[in-house]
């Protein structure tokens, strides 16, 4: 596999560990996230899914190469907070829903111009930020949301704000922490609908970690089962179907026989 | 001064009238600086969920005035100030290192603190009531050269505000987020511990620390049940702040209350009042 990269653009994870206070959080992980793929990471609470994103992101130290390719160029090493040999590719991150109380007098015109712009947003917010803000929400079918406060917005609404503002600037790879929890139905299909508008359009690597198995095999390449090992790496329908599955959430009934 | 002492001539109120009352003239200015520098603090102490920690930093003012007072500073509220930022930057890194929850560390921090101050205080069997004044505070007592010293201050928060408002805010909001925009979480953490520990030491001696934190805590909180947004936030937080302390100044001259307790009281009811109108939904 050590050619998967080859020239194609993708986030190259190899031998990846990790470890906090002496327990091992994660062993020898490696993976490829191609450009334009969407790739969902499954396991049981504790299996070290967030400590695999905060590898990424760089705030957390770990042994092993994170190494990132564009299409056609060299490949950028991320080591803590910072890259070797070329410019740290974006990373955008969309967290696990974030704590704002209902009575916040935080807009998402606040929170947005306060993550993306230097004006300081106790102050009236000029008409500049604001169309910029717009023009962000737009790309997540969010103009309606812009005078809303973040503590009054549904599940699947805060979503798209932090989607939103993940996307700005357009990341190289884009991770999402379990857009799916705390997000009704509907919400679930808007999202997922515009991952996949998202990825053709910015040509975006995708990686999220979810708990809904049903809607895998509607919109991932790539399943990843992770648990302390990536124990099964493929198809949903490989993934899903393989003893590692079953092993892993003490499932001993067939396939299709629920729980 | 002069120019302050001829407006303020102005008004039609007897302490007032020309060539009388500076120490009124001298408190009024210093309630105009103060409260909207009490006013700001406050907007982000309650967003961030510190109004404990501002308590525990006003209750362990007076540890640093005592140890100023032994080490023979000629002007306790550096030292004080000097403590309050010590204590401030060992609470951030003990916050850190440990896996207890924040209050837990700032009881901690702040019973420590106390302890340590009586114990100096009250060291070779010396009477703890010289500082009683620092309880309840004494704005009338208030010089020019401290007003100087405060607006200086005053200043300096609204600088601080302007380079670091967004990045404290979305700390405070989530920490990991914010770090994967760039925020140094922990120094901006840290920066604005340190702001408020040099805001409370050093207004401490004329606000009175058992009713110090109530000014961090009620200008904002009242804000809170009205604001839809940042801007509405602080401009009612402000302007409640700054109503109350002139009222409260007022009300203090006129029938002889401590001031401190008076803004608090005025301050109080402005978060009855905005209770009452808050938002719904």
């Amino acid at each position: 596999m050590e050619s998967g990269c080859a020239d194609v653009c993708c986030l190259k994870l190899d031998g990846l560990s990790v470890k906090l206070e002496g327990d091992s959080i994660l062993e020898d992980v490696s993976f490829h996230l191609h450009c334009g793929e969407i790739v969902a990471l499954i396991g049981p609470n504790g299996a070290g899914k967030s400590s695999l994103f905060r590898s990424i992101l760089g705030q957390m130290p770990y042994r092993g190469s994170i190494t990132f390719s564009p299409a056609g160029g060299p490949a950028i090493r991320l080591s803590d907070g910072a890259a070797i040999g070329g410019s740290r590719p974006l990373v955008g991150y969309v967290p696990q829903s974030p704590s704002f109380d209902r009575g916040d007098p935080v807009s998402v015109l606040d929170f947005f111009t306060a993550a993306t712009a230097k004006w300081p947003v106790w102050l009236p917010v000029p008409q500049k930020y604001r169309d910029r803000c717009a023009a962000c929400l737009a790309r997540v079918h969010g103009e309606d949301l812009l005078d809303k406060a973040m503590g009054a917005l549904s599940g699947g609404q805060l979503q798209r704000v932090l989607l939103a503002l993940a996307l700005e600037p357009v990341p190289h790879v884009l991770i999402l922490d379990e857009p799916l929890s705390g997000v009704d139905i509907e919400g679930e299909h808007q999202l997922l609908e515009m991952l996949d508008e998202l990825r053709t359009e910015y040509d975006l690597s995708i990686l999220l970690s979810t708990h809904d198995f049903a809607t895998l095999p509607q919109f991932a390449d790539k399943v990843l089962l992770l648990n302390r090992r990536l124990l099964k790496a493929g198809t949903p329908d490989e993934v899903l179907s393989s003893p590692e599955f079953y092993e892993t959430f003490h499932l001993h009934v067939g396939k299709g026989g629920g729980q | 001064m002069e120019l302050w002492y001829s407006i303020v001539e102005l008004l039609p109120f007897d302490w007032a009238q020309p060539g009388s009352m500076y120490f009124m003239k001298n408190a009024l200015l210093a309630v105009l600086v103060i409260s909207p520098l009490f006013g700001l603090v406050s907007t982000m102490v309650v967003h961030s969920r510190m109004s404990f920690f501002s308590d525990a930093l006003g209750h362990s003012a007076f540890t640093g005035m005592a140890i100023g007072a032994l080490c023979g500073l000629g002007e306790p509220t550096w030292g004080a100030v000097a403590f309050a930022v010590v204590f401030a930057l060992l609470f951030n890194l003990v916050r850190r290192r440990s896996n207890l929850n924040s209050d837990t560390v700032i009881g901690v921090f702040s019973s420590t603190a106390v302890a340590l101050g009586i114990f100096i205080s009250t060291l070779g069997g010396r009477s703890f009531t010289k500082f009683n004044t620092l309880l309840i505070g004494d704005i009338l007592s208030v010089e020019p050269a401290k007003v100087g010293v405060l607006a200086l201050i005053l200043l300096l928060m609204l600088l601080l505000w302007a380079v670091s408002f967004n990045q404290l805010m979305l700390s405070a909001v989530h920490p990991a987020l914010a770090d994967s925009r760039g925020v140094k979480v922990f120094w901006q953490e840290a920066g604005f511990s340190v702001a408020i520990a040099v805001v409370v030491t050093v207004s401490m001696t004329w606000v009175g620390l058992l009713v110090i934190n109530s000014l961090l805590v009620l200008p904002a909180a009242a804000a809170r049940n009205i604001a839809r947004n940042m801007a509405q936030y602080h401009l009612i937080s402000l302007l409640g702040a700054i109503v109350a302390g002139i009222a409260g100044l007022m009300t203090s001259y006129y029938i002889g209350s401590s001031a401190g307790a008076s803004i608090t009281l005025y301050l109080s009811a402005w978060f009855l009042l905005t209770f009452l109108l808050r938002k719904k939904g």
